[in-house]
């Protein structure tokens, strides 16, 4: 019996692993108690506010601070000459994605602008108030220049190079071309085609970017309170181009209002904070407001896309090709480039199916907009909704059922571990048993039975359904591998205190996802305590072990085997100890409830308390070669596969207005295979929560431009976030099969929800959209397009 | 500057956009938050809180519109601190209430250190946030005439999210007597500059009752009165067809004899 089969079964004493335990932090959130960067204040501190470019691209002719220094409480005003040597410039690029090129970023704005809403002046100031009242003093003289903003523009000729030094506007390329397309094309009974595009937008986190950077000159220290989801990566990148001793940079995160990949970049805003308190010595602190946050949090997609796909004359797919554009603004981030995004889209469009040709291409290309970078699920939505509204279109094509035709194209369940032809191993998916627990569900046939019955009476519902794989459980192939110091493996640190309690400390993070439940979890359950005497710490870089945070859905995948790992090697430090105490042998005892029992008969022989009392305080009473060791430390890389795929099936019921072009969502449905479920209510609700993003991302959500690289829509009334008034239930549901890479078995979950929602809404509306023959894949779907679709405006359907 | 419930004058501060050198706070002067029915005059204070206003039972009897309309101003929040007065004086084409009291042919009682003076709705709305009010002067009231037995009310609007400004939104009111209807009186929400009343669409649909007319007739009707303003993501065009779909709605409505609701 493997460990992990010893402690998930519910049938003994602190079996958390599979319960809706509830957060230990979720009191204190709810009661005012988070602690978050805003809410913390040091003494000397400043603030800083900036003046941004209101330019899409320009050069700047001349900067005048006379005015905003003389204002009141003006601390300090800085241009790039000020903090160029306190700050030296990045470049995100990575070994492994071959040919990426990027141009060297600067704090502030270094001669030119290259996107609405760089940073150009910083003021520092006693408030921010003060700081802003000034920011509005400082003159600042452009010469526009081309804004380039379209991608396909951007590639011809003769265009503007956005970075003259890099010689064009190509940031990355890559292709794959496994098998034998053309001849797939060629002997194809059907061929589908389409052309997609995904509209850009953003994470919009509760909690805006903050960052509050405490220098101390004594020792060259600088302490960073940061709302962000890799502490240690920030603590490399900041010491780095500040020019400090990394060991003398410490990132603490307190409480976080979400971050969906917001807060996992370097931002040059940040950046230019922290080297203001080395500069001057103080604390300073930066919070974006929302509008900075609209217009410089990173963006997501952004991707044209053209694809195909041919069938046989049974309806199994023989192969897909894809072409994929996307603009990602003018630099690709650091430290995880922007060109991951098009990887991922490649590597995984198709993902649930067998066929074995497939050719693909992703161009990443520059423009004069604000950066786009990994968001929650990243390049998963595109991938997803190309492969699934292809496999709809082939069931129309072929006659054959939406649900029936997933059924004939996925991967056999005998063919696992499977690699598929763009290279992606999955070590085993559960495609069809996903599908099926979510069709009864659903009660697919009687929302099919609805949906005739309904257009009898001019009411037009549609059904979609999508399938999809997941990357989660990272390995060092995501980021290691390419050069970045951007950790995959993580670590757990486990001490039994005095009281017979335990301190966990860990470096995954706690972003509002729920990690600190998760881990306490699986420590209490190994231990054999209650889980009310876990103490967690995360997010400090100078008490939790080194490690990777939040990134790729691999926070109970990752951090959660270090847990079980550390939990099981502090019990048998424990059971050695009290088998010297109770001399008796440690295999005949047991931990449960915080009391060392006999395994056999479970009899109580001694509190954990007890025992921690004459190791911390009477030692005399041990013998002498004892040495009692309460901590325990275990690290743990998942290396087997480059990721641990998960995957999930969903569907969405809708209901289209087509007299208003309104659509309102009826009903949402996922099965889900994350491996084994530690808690099936925070696994429900990081479902719930991503599939929200989802149904943002093809119903609401757009940053939308104007040709000259302008952002429209920078505030909550223009930019439309999901709202719980227009959200159906979402019904959550598991297949279980559990990953073979680690004991614990857990695989991720956070990026499902948003990697299948879109694809799903689009399918469900061009399935709605039937009678009328038309298909919409231009997301978001607003009234406007589907009136347009419909002939009710405009000179008729948009494909 | 006039500080009411601050629900828009507040994000125009934080935004910056409006930096005035003084602002006067009403919240506390008394009188101005009450809601009486007199003599077949309902009349609303300014300050009146469109919560409030959602569930005062004089309202729902009197002014039905109001309260259907109301539902869709914004969220519980705000509709808890925004105020009646506040929201006509903001005179936003997108929101609901200045078009109801459009509808409703309401009177907005104005107060000043020179003394009193009424307004008619139709008077009131210049153009993009943009009202008769002159410097110094207060919105203390509003009157509106009271439903009665032959009154006919129509709210509906079309968002992409509750709550949120409409593509396009109607409020309308009539009255049905011996067989005919009396002065039907179509307000438009988003689809111009301030909310505008739909003068040929009312002369048709009372030239025709009982007969409805066809919804070519009422677009080719509403493109006389109304001008949709575009946005990057909604189109005039759109917003029209939005309104043509409401309007039929709405006479569909005051056909049948649910339009008292």
């Amino acid at each position: 019996m493997t460990e992990a089969a010893r402690f998930s079964p519910l049938d003994r004493p602190n079996s958390y692993v599979g319960r809706s335990v509830s957060r230990p932090n979720a009191a204190g959130l709810v009661r005012g108690r988070g602690r978050f960067v805003d809410d913390l204040t040091l003494p000397r501190m400043l603030h800083v506010a900036f003046v941004r470019s209101p330019h899409a691209h320009a050069r700047i002719t001349a900067i005048d601070t006379a005015e905003a220094a003389k204002m009141p409480g003006v601390v300090r005003v800085a241009t790039i000459d000020d903090i160029r040597d306190y700050c030296s410039p990045w470049v995100g690029v990575l070994d492994h994605l071959k040919g990426i090129k990027s141009a060297p970023q600067p704090p502030l704005a270094d001669g030119k602008v290259f996107s609405q809403g760089q940073p150009v002046v910083a003021i520092v100031a006693a408030s921010r108030a003060q700081a802003e009242d000034a920011a509005e003093l400082v003159d600042v003289s452009y010469e526009p220049l081309e804004p380039v903003t379209d991608p396909v523009a951007a590639l011809e000729p003769d265009a503007t190079v956005i970075h003259p030094e890099l010689g064009d506007n190509l940031c990355f390329q890559r292709g794959i071309d496994a098998g034998e397309v053309d001849r797939a094309f060629a002997e194809a009974a059907h061929v589908v085609e389409t052309t997609m595009r995904f509209n850009r937008h953003t994470g919009v986190t509760l909690e805006p970017r903050s960052i509050l950077c405490d220098f101390d000159p004594s020792e060259r220290a600088l302490t960073l309170y940061m709302s962000v989801q890799c502490p240690h990566m920030s603590k490399n990148l900041f010491a780095k181009h500040l020019g400090l001793d990394e060991n003398r940079v410490r990132v603490v995160c307190g409480d976080v209002g979400g971050s969906f990949g917001i807060k996992i970049h370097t931002y040059p805003d940040e950046m230019t904070a922290a080297a203001l308190s080395v500069m001057l010595e103080r604390p300073v602190k930066f919070v974006a407001d929302r509008l900075e946050s609209f217009v410089t949090d990173i963006h997501a997609r952004d991707h044209d896309v053209s694809a195909r796909m041919a069938l046989d004359a049974e309806g199994r797919v023989s192969a897909i090709e894809m072409d994929d554009l996307t603009g990602i603004g003018s630099y690709s981030v650091y430290p995880r480039t922007s060109g991951i995004e098009a990887n991922q889209v490649l590597n995984l469009t198709g993902g649930p199916y067998a066929h074995k040709n497939y050719r693909a291409r992703a161009r990443v290309v520059f423009q004069n907009k604000n950066d786009m970078c990994q968001y929650r699920g990243v390049g998963h939505p595109i991938a997803v909704a190309v492969g699934e509204h292809l496999m709809d279109k082939a069931a129309r094509m072929t006659g054959l059922d939406a649900a029936e035709i997933r059924r004939r194209n996925f991967i056999p369940e005998d063919a696992y571990p499977y690699t598929a032809p763009s290279g992606a191993i999955y070590e085993r998916q559960s495609h069809h048993a996903c599908l099926e627990k979510l069709l009864e569900a659903c009660d697919y046939k009687g929302l099919r039975r609805d949906q005739s019955a309904q257009r009898e009476s001019g009411v037009y519902r549609g059904i979609g359904l999508a399938s999809l794989v997941e990357i989660t459980n990272p390995s060092p192939a995501f980021y290691g591998v390419g050069g970045a110091r951007i950790a995959s493996q993580d670590g757990c640190t486990l001490r039994l205190d005095p009281t017979g309690g335990v301190t966990l400390a860990t470096g995954v993070t706690e972003q509002g996802q729920g990690t600190e439940t998760i881990v306490a979890q699986v420590a209490a359950t190994v231990i054999g305590i209650d889980v009310n005497d876990i103490r967690v710490i995360t997010g400090d870089t100078d008490a939790v072990p080194y490690g990777g945070g939040t990134w790729a859905s691999r926070g109970a995948g990752i951090g959660g085997e270090a847990a079980f790992q550390a939990g099981k090697a502090l019990r048998w430090n424990i059971l050695g100890v009290a088998a010297t105490i109770l001399q008796e042998r440690a295999e005949a005892l047991d931990i449960r409830d915080g009391c060392i029992v006999n395994a056999k008969d479970g009899m109580e022989r001694m509190p954990l308390s007890e025992l921690g009392r004459i190791v911390y305080f009477r030692g005399d009473t041990l013998p002498k070669d004892l040495a009692p060791e309460l901590v325990v430390t275990r690290h743990y890389t998942q290396n087997q596969y480059p990721f641990c795929f998960t995957n999930a099936a969903h569907a969405c019921h809708l209901e289209v207005d087509p007299a208003t072009g309104l659509i309102r969502l009826l009903n949402y449905w996922v099965v889900e295979d994350c491996g084994t479920v530690i808690n099936p209510k925070l696994v429900a609700e990081q479902t719930r929560g991503g599939v929200v993003q989802g149904l943002g991302a093809a119903l609401f959500e757009e940053c939308l431009y104007s040709g000259e690289g302008q952002l429209m829509n920078g505030s909550l009334a223009e930019y439309l976030l999901p709202m719980a008034g227009e959200m159906p239930d979402i019904f959550v549901d598991h297949v279980t099969t559990p990953t073979a890479t680690s004991e614990l078995g857990a695989k991720g979950v956070g990026e499902a929800g948003t990697a299948g929602a879109p694809a799903a809404v689009m399918n469900a509306l061009n399935d709605a959209l039937q009678p009328f023959g038309v298909e919409m894949t231009d997301m978001p779907f607003t009234p406007e397009k589907v009136l347009r679709a419909l002939g009710r405006i405009g000179g008729g359907g948009e494909d | 500057m006039i500080l009411a419930g601050g629900q828009s004058v507040i994000p125009a501060l934080n935004m910056r956009l409006n930096e005035p050198a003084v602002l006067v706070d009403i919240n506390k002067v008394p009188g101005l938050g009450v809601i009486e029915e007199k003599g077949g005059v309902l009349r609303i204070g300014a300050l009146c809180r469109h919560e409030q206003v959602r569930k005062s039972v004089d309202v729902s009897a009197h002014a039905p519109l109001l309260t259907k309309a109301l539902a869709h101003v914004a969220h519980p929040a705000i509709r808890n601190r925004g105020t009646f007065g506040g929201s006509l004086c903001n005179a936003d084409a997108a929101a609901e209430l200045p078009a109801c009291v459009l509808a409703l042919g309401a009177t907005l009682n104005v107060e000043s250190a020179e003394g009193s003076r009424a307004i008619a709705a139709e008077d009131f709305f210049f153009g993009f946030f943009e009202t008769a009010l002159e410097e110094g002067e207060v919105l203390a009231s509003i009157d509106l005439p009271v439903l009665g037995a032959t009154g006919r009310h129509f709210f509906d609007e079309a968002a992409r999210r509750r709550g949120d400004y409409a593509l396009a939104g109607l409020a309308a009111a009539a009255r049905v007597e011996g067989g005919r209807m009396i002065a039907p009186r179509f307000a438009f929400i988003s689809c111009g500059d301030r909310p505008l009343l739909a003068g040929a669409l009312g002369e048709l649909v009372a030239t025709r009752y009982p007969d409805a007319p066809a919804e070519d007739e009422i677009a080719e009707a509403l493109a006389r009165d109304l001008e949709p303003p575009e946005d990057a993501v909604t189109s005039s065009a759109a917003r029209m067809r939005i309104a043509t779909v409401l309007a039929a709605r709405a006479i569909r409505e005051f056909q049948q004899n649910g339009g008292r609701a």
